[in-house]
């Protein structure tokens, strides 16, 4: 490509035949301006001529090119008449002709009422099996966890005490530092609204409720879907392209006591922990607050806590804790052992495990929060 | 035969021309461990070039030095008579187009289709109406030996054979001059893999093409080089035709041209 490409074309028709003198480099890069001015030549009884005494360069998308031209200017096309010499575009003429066919149309999409009805019904049926499928794994997990009660020498000790690092241990930093940051959030907040009415005070009350009843536990969820849950689905879905999880299958392992159960364990372990030091971390940051801003001293903003907050709150919140733990590793493991071959596939289920973890625990909060309510705790 | 005609012709076109690939002392290391010591290589233009070795001696490695994904540690690479480790990266870019690589899995990108993975490389580099453009990608992939209903297909749906003459199609959209192929036949059924040697030198002489093909196949070998190239002990071991490696003393060359499956291999193309 050091020199400047060219490409000309000249048509001419005599006696009712067309001929046609390409001339120049006709390659991939070239052919490209041309196109439309080819396209739009007449049809004509005899076949073509193609004279080839001036190309320089061809390649196969050049000769395409060529050899399309002639196919469709001419009535009986299977004939081509050449003139000049040109041993490459000779040959490649031979090779695209050999590989001719009649492009078939694009097939077009439809937008219709109809398309869109049958689009929403399907998706309100997989929806729906999504649903059944998830309740049938929870099931199956709940019966292997049971098994295990039973025989203990299956429990992979070492499995679940390395997923109790990596998804409980290693998380406890960003869950106390968001909740904490949440806790001086929810302080200001009291401040500055209660202020108004002379009742700054009641800032204990606001940060103690919230924090131990709510915030703690569902930030916590809330980060663990976000971490691990896509984590899980990762691991799992690589696992399974890799055909790992075959693997296990064959060699006598089953995928749901090595790879499901030693997380939802670990998790409904380390949840509670996690959301305990999440609600203790909360309070800190609205003690800080109230100290600093509100003038609240510690002593006082501690012996308010204990004596306006019934700790049935405290029970409240770390009651949904092996919920969510649930929700959270058994989303993530379930997409990730129904991730396909293709790449997309995995990005598909990663998606998927998140959206679909964060949907249950907003969901079962609710669910708790009306339930709690009936029973006038 | 035709590898025996171009074998011979090669040396004498090497004389006026540079080679299509110069390999100067590559050396390349993995920590403490050095896969090439010293490894020196010249392709032809227009010759099909096999590279073989026992398993582990940087065979695919130096396909991958070549085209520029793992620059060695020392040493030079020449393509068409340019040194590829000091052009500019907009220099390389226009390089590239010259070159054509299929890696051993296809390596196509599973979220188009096929028409669409063959099409990404005249999308990026050329500008041509879309029609033509789906024209040219589905005369590719004809040519690769699929049928153009194949090219609405996404990856996951084929199988490895069809896979594999996607990504030939794919490889070979702009009309490269150089193909670098990554054990194309591995995983393929005898028939198949017949097939797609047939179609490779094929393609090759339709194209006028220089194809730097890594492979196990002793059949491959048979049917579409030129010349081989062994690595070996972190060394090119030897560079020749097929006969002319039958005659080499080393220890591992004789057992691999030697050995059962080596003189299937040259039985079955001597009767031709």
């Amino acid at each position: 490509m050091a020199k400047q490409a060219h490409i000309d074309i000249s048509v001419t028709q005599t006696d009712g035949c067309l001929m046609i003198s390409p001339r120049g480099d006709w390659t991939v890069y070239t052919i490209g301006p041309i196109d439309e001015q080819l396209r739009a030549l007449p049809k004509t009884p005899c076949p073509p001529i193609i004279d080839l005494g001036q190309l320089e360069s061809i390649d196969t998308a050049g000769a395409y090119l060529l050899d399309r031209t002639a196919w469709q200017t001419s009535e009986n096309p299977e004939e081509l008449k050449l003139i000049g010499h040109h041993e490459t575009a000779e040959r490649l003429l031979h090779q695209v002709r050999e590989a001719r066919e009649d492009v078939p149309p694009v097939p077009a999409r439809h937008y219709g009422v109809v398309d869109w009805l049958a689009r929403m019904g399907r998706g309100t049926v997989e929806g729906l099996q999504e649903g059944v499928r998830t309740l049938s794994f929870v099931g199956q997990t709940i019966s292997v966890c049971a098994g295990l009660i039973a025989r203990p020498s299956k429990f992979r000790a070492t499995a679940t005490v390395s997923v109790m690092e990596e998804a409980g241990l290693d998380a406890i930093p960003i869950v106390m530092f968001l909740t904490f940051f949440v806790g001086m959030v929810v302080a200001f907040i009291g401040a500055t609204t209660l202020g108004a009415f002379g009742a700054t005070i009641f800032t204990v009350e606001l940060v103690g409720f919230s924090m131990l009843r709510e915030f703690g536990v569902i930030l916590t969820a809330i980060i663990l879907a976000g971490r691990t849950n896509s984590a899980f689905t990762a691991q799992i879905g690589a696992m399974r392209m890799r055909q790992e999880v075959d693997a296990m299958q064959v060699l006598g392992l089953e995928p749901m006591e090595v790879l499901v159960a030693p997380r939802v364990i670990a998790m409904l372990v380390m949840t509670p922990i996690l959301a305990f030091l999440a609600t203790v971390s909360g309070v800190f940051g609205g003690l800080i607050v109230s100290w600093l801003a509100l003038d609240i001293g510690p002593t006082l903003f501690l012996t308010r806590l204990v004596s306006t907050v019934p700790i049935e709150n405290f029970w409240v919140g770390m009651s949904k804790a092996p919920f969510f733990a649930m929700v959270v590793a058994l989303i993530g493991c379930r997409q990730g052992l129904g991730v396909g071959g293709s790449v997309q596939s995995l990005g598909t289920s990663t998606t998927n495990s998140v959206v679909q973890a964060l949907f249950s625990i907003i969901v079962i909060d609710a669910i708790f929060a009306l339930f709690y309510m009936q029973l006038g705790i | 035969m035709a590898p025996q005609t171009a074998s011979t012709q090669a040396p004498q076109g090497a004389a006026d021309t540079a080679p299509a690939i110069r390999v100067r002392g590559i050396v390349n290391r993995f920590g403490t461990h050095t896969v090439h010591d010293g490894v020196d290589l010249d392709i032809h233009a227009g010759e099909v070039i096999g590279v073989i070795g026992p398993s582990g001696c940087g065979k695919s490695v130096l396909l991958r030095a070549i085209v520029g994904l793992r620059p060695p540690q020392a040493g030079t690479i020449e393509i068409f008579g340019r040194d590829i480790g000091r052009l500019s990266d907009q220099q390389r870019r226009l390089e590239e187009r010259n070159w054509g690589v299929m890696f051993q899995d296809g390596a196509l990108f599973s979220n188009l289709t096929v028409l669409e993975n063959v099409m990404v490389p005249l999308r990026e580099h050329v500008d041509m109406p879309m029609g033509l453009m789906r024209e040219l990608a589905d005369m590719k992939i004809r040519m690769a030996g699929l049928e153009s209903s194949a090219g609405g297909k996404f990856p996951s749906d084929l199988s490895g054979g069809m896979r594999k003459r996607a990504a030939l199609a794919r490889a070979l959209v702009l009309d490269p001059r150089l193909l670098f192929l990554d054990e194309p036949t591995a995983g393929l059924d005898p028939i198949t893999a017949g097939r797609f040697d047939a179609l490779v030198r094929e393609l090759q002489q339709a194209m006028g093409l220089t194809v730097f093909l890594v492979t196990h196949d002793l059949d491959t070998l048979a049917a579409t080089c030129d010349r081989i190239a062994v690595l070996g002990g972190k060394k090119l071991l030897a560079v020749g035709t097929m006969d002319e490696l039958r005659q080499n003393p080393d220890e591992w060359i004789q057992e691999y041209f030697s050995g059962p499956r080596g003189r299937a291999a040259a039985a079955g193309y001597g009767q031709e």
